[in-house]
């Protein structure tokens, strides 16, 4: 018994040693506040054409993104491309073109190839609102506009099928009950 | 060469005080000043998690330090600021945490340890208390011991002799 006692203290040190060790390798992923909460309202001029003003109520309807971007970003360059696959399997993604310049943001669009169904833009106050970190950002907002999951990085195929996709079922299955009723 | 030596090392010691964040914000008062230092401290910043908002450059430090600013000029309470700061970036961005049921162990825990602590070592100092007594209570050694001890070092002492 008292060899025990003598021997916790070493023991609480090597139990403690293990659990740093991994909160290292610990993801350091925050989750957006604004999950299960309606997508901040906003009237934002779209990007391919200012003088048309874009609102939170494009979003509902249908499951969506909405990818946080900017020309300045180099992860945004990253993820382009499979935003572009990802448009072509049918999925609807908005843009916001986040503190950026907007004839750069254009000249980006023409060049790479649009993957977004409507673009805003935005100067830094949405941003504040929507808690983006940085970018790319990409939220996903289910048919009522209510905002369900926020990934921060590039958009690929392990994030897509690791966490998207089954949200996206769970959500597809919750609209089938909801409007069976 | 010194002169060199002397400039450069001038320039390091100058650098930090240079990269520090310097706003030129007016405040109405010097009470807002004092909040405003007091919250850009407390908030911490949400891309760059060792640092505050008031020691960051980040980009996104900037911005919040200026949502800071505009609130405080507008009269919005510390607490206002605070919750529309958690609203968007979560509890992360709070260097003080809130007291609720899930930081409970968080508040409670270095008291807990100090607790055990301090139980532990009256533990041990009344045992080493006890411990000191005891020699006192077992007088020494007892006849036949001491009987022994004595025959013991007469044989060793007849056994130098005779070397």
């Amino acid at each position: 018994m008292r060899r025990v006692l003598l021997l916790l203290p070493l023991i609480l040190l090597l139990a403690m040693g293990v659990l740093f060790y991994r909160g290292l390798s610990l993801d350091d992923e925050v989750p957006s506040a604004l999950v299960s909460r309606p997508f901040p309202a906003f009237e934002l001029p779209s990007l391919t054409d200012p003088d048309r003003k874009l609102t939170q109520d494009m979003l509902k309807g249908e499951i969506s993104l909405v990818n946080v971007w900017g020309t300045w970003c180099p992860t945004c360059y990253t993820e382009h491309g499979y935003l572009m696959e990802l448009q072509n399997r049918g999925v609807v993604i908005f843009g916001m073109n986040y503190k950026d310049d907007t004839d750069k943001a254009r000249q980006w669009i023409a060049e790479l190839d649009n993957p977004y169904k409507e673009i805003f833009v935005d100067d830094g106050p949405m941003g504040i609102e929507l808690g983006v970190r940085g970018a790319p950002e990409t939220f996903l907002v289910d048919a009522q506009g209510v905002i369900r999951y926020k990934h921060e990085g590039d958009m690929n195929e392990r994030i897509w099928q690791e966490k998207f996709v089954p949200l996206i079922e769970k959500i597809e299955i919750e609209q089938i009950r909801s409007g069976g009723q | 060469m010194l002169r060199v030596l002397s400039a450069f090392l001038l320039l390091v010691a100058l650098a930090p005080a240079s990269w520090a964040t310097i706003d030129t914000w007016d405040f109405e008062t010097p009470e807002q000043q004092k909040r405003y230092i007091t919250l850009t401290e407390e908030l911490r910043c949400p891309k760059c998690d060792g640092q505050s908002i008031g020691g960051s450059n980040a980009p996104i430090a900037n911005d919040l330090r200026e949502v800071v600013y505009n609130k405080l000029v507008n009269g919005e309470s510390d607490q206002d600021i605070v919750d529309f700061m958690v609203d968007r970036y979560g509890e992360f961005v709070l260097y003080r945490p809130r007291a609720t049921g899930k930081t409970f162990w968080l508040w409670a825990g270095p008291f807990l340890f100090f607790g055990i602590g301090l139980v532990v070592l009256l533990v041990i100092i009344q045992r080493s208390r006890k411990m000191q007594k005891q020699p006192a209570v077992n007088k020494g050694l007892t006849e036949e011991e001491r009987r022994r001890v004595q025959q013991l070092l007469d044989d060793d002492a007849s056994g130098e002799g005779k070397v």
